[in-house]
């Protein structure tokens, strides 16, 4: 058998699998399966266990039952490792306010060695170079201070993108630089999954949608 | 890493100016109130070593406080964990970054006591008050940092640091106000009395940096 036609390993594979915050079963046997460069879209009501799912999967929330592989590395015996690989971009960007974007750029490249050189392309990349480069992010728009958020995902070399609410208080020009950054990120090879309630936008940005309902995942027919 | 943090801080507080425009005049207020409210010179003479470091114990509230709400303002916490940096490193580091605040503080107010409590430094004291300071401070922010990463996501943390922070700083009050007034001569203390204290204060220092920096990261995953 040739190698070089075996088929990439997926970036997140679980099976059954439940995680349980506080008394409450927050996912509740749910299975998945994300392809390299796939733009995934979760929909669901609140409280279905989409912001969990995506924290399991950036290693935040340890799993209760079942098992679970991303990027390679289980998520039972290998969280710290899985979060090196991941990006976690929830409803706050992560940024120091007080501090410019070069230098929240520069902060989260260097955790992981990154060079100046891949940082100043970074910013290029998702449209906060040139002027924008020594702006204290307090004084920046919420599209803006979102794209310098992207960038340090861009810097410190996340495979895997998991956006909650990526559109969330975003004007229309935003969320279009947006969806165009993050179309642009996924061809360059990013995995992505967007948990979202604006289905339209999102819907379109997706390769795939999946229903997480009840803290269970099923698949929306194309 | 901590060497990255401890830098990332620390451009944030000269940023901000907290330190300089509100710790700083907290700390002396303090003293000028405690001037009035104990207002016999004989009295301010001899309490004056309690004064500079229950000044120094409140102004490390604010602190921690404020190291921490950087981190909390926009979810930085959880994306340096997303990011697999190590707690270890994020402990060493925001201590450092205490450490160096305080340690500036604590200059400020030993003048203060000078100028307003009339206390003098004798010259075979300076090197027990210099380590006293150096040991004291970092007992302080490893258990400052510690505890204002337990208090950083619950709920009432504002109330809830100092009912975890001063009890646990206690051994630091007395050991340290003990040996700073065998430095200063107070009431007709000697240097070598101050150096069994200075012996306590590098005890709780180890035990809280080591005990601290094991225990930081399940504290903040919490």
């Amino acid at each position: 058998m040739d190698p070089a036609a075996a088929p990439a390993p997926p970036v997140i594979e679980l099976t059954d699998v439940v995680a349980v915050l506080g008394d409450f079963p927050a996912l509740a046997g749910a299975s998945l399966t994300v392809a390299r460069g796939e733009i995934l879209l979760l929909q669901g009501p609140n409280g279905a266990g989409k912001t969990t799912l995506l924290r399991l999967c950036a290693g935040l929330v340890p799993l209760t039952r079942g098992t679970g592989e991303v990027a390679g590395y289980d998520l039972t015996i290998d969280r710290e490792a899985v979060r090196r690989r991941v990006g976690l971009l929830g409803h706050q960007n992560g940024l120091y306010r007080d501090l410019t974007v070069a230098e929240n750029v520069h902060f989260w490249g260097a955790t992981v060695g990154a060079t100046a050189t891949e940082i100043s392309a970074a910013m290029e990349r998702l449209g906060v170079g040139g002027r924008l480069v020594d702006v204290p992010v307090g004084k920046l728009s919420a599209g803006q201070r979102r794209r310098t958020a992207l960038a340090c995902l861009v810097a410190r070399r996340a495979e895997l993108w998991l956006l909650d609410e990526p559109h969330a208080g975003l004007d229309a020009d935003a969320r279009d630089e947006l969806d165009h950054t993050l179309r642009q990120a996924a061809h360059a090879g990013a995995t992505i999954i967007v948990a979202s309630h604006e289905l339209d936008r999102a819907g379109a940005l997706a390769t795939r949608t999946v229903d997480v309902i009840a803290g269970q995942i099923r698949e929306v027919a194309a | 890493m901590s060497v990255l943090i401890a830098a990332k801080d620390l451009r944030v507080e000269r940023r901000s100016r907290v330190v300089t425009n509100q710790v700083l005049p907290f700390a002396g207020v303090t003293m000028v109130i405690f001037a009035f409210a104990l207002d016999k010179e004989t009295v301010l003479e001899q309490v004056a070593p309690g004064l500079i470091w229950l000044a120094t114990m409140f102004s490390l509230l604010v602190l921690v406080q404020r190291a921490f709400a950087i981190e909390a303002d926009d979810g930085a916490i959880d994306t340096m964990r997303v990011a697999g940096v190590d707690a270890r490193a994020i402990f060493v580091g925001k201590a450092v970054a205490l450490a160096a605040q305080l340690l500036a503080l604590e200059v400020v107010l030993v003048l203060l006591a000078i100028v307003l409590y009339r206390q003098t430094v004798p010259m075979d004291g300076v090197v027990l008050l210099v380590t006293t300071l150096l040991v004291a401070t970092c007992g302080l922010a490893s258990v400052g940092t510690l505890y204002g990463g337990l208090a950083a996501g619950v709920k009432g943390r504002e109330t809830l640091l100092p009912l975890l922070v001063l009890p646990a700083v206690a051994p630091v009050l007395i050991g340290a106000t003990r040996a700073v007034e065998s430095a200063l001569g107070t009431v007709g203390a000697v240097v070598s009395d101050g150096w069994p204290w200075v012996g306590l204060l590098v005890v709780f220092a180890v035990a809280f940096g080591v005990g601290g920096s094991l225990a930081f990261g399940p504290l903040i995953d919490e």
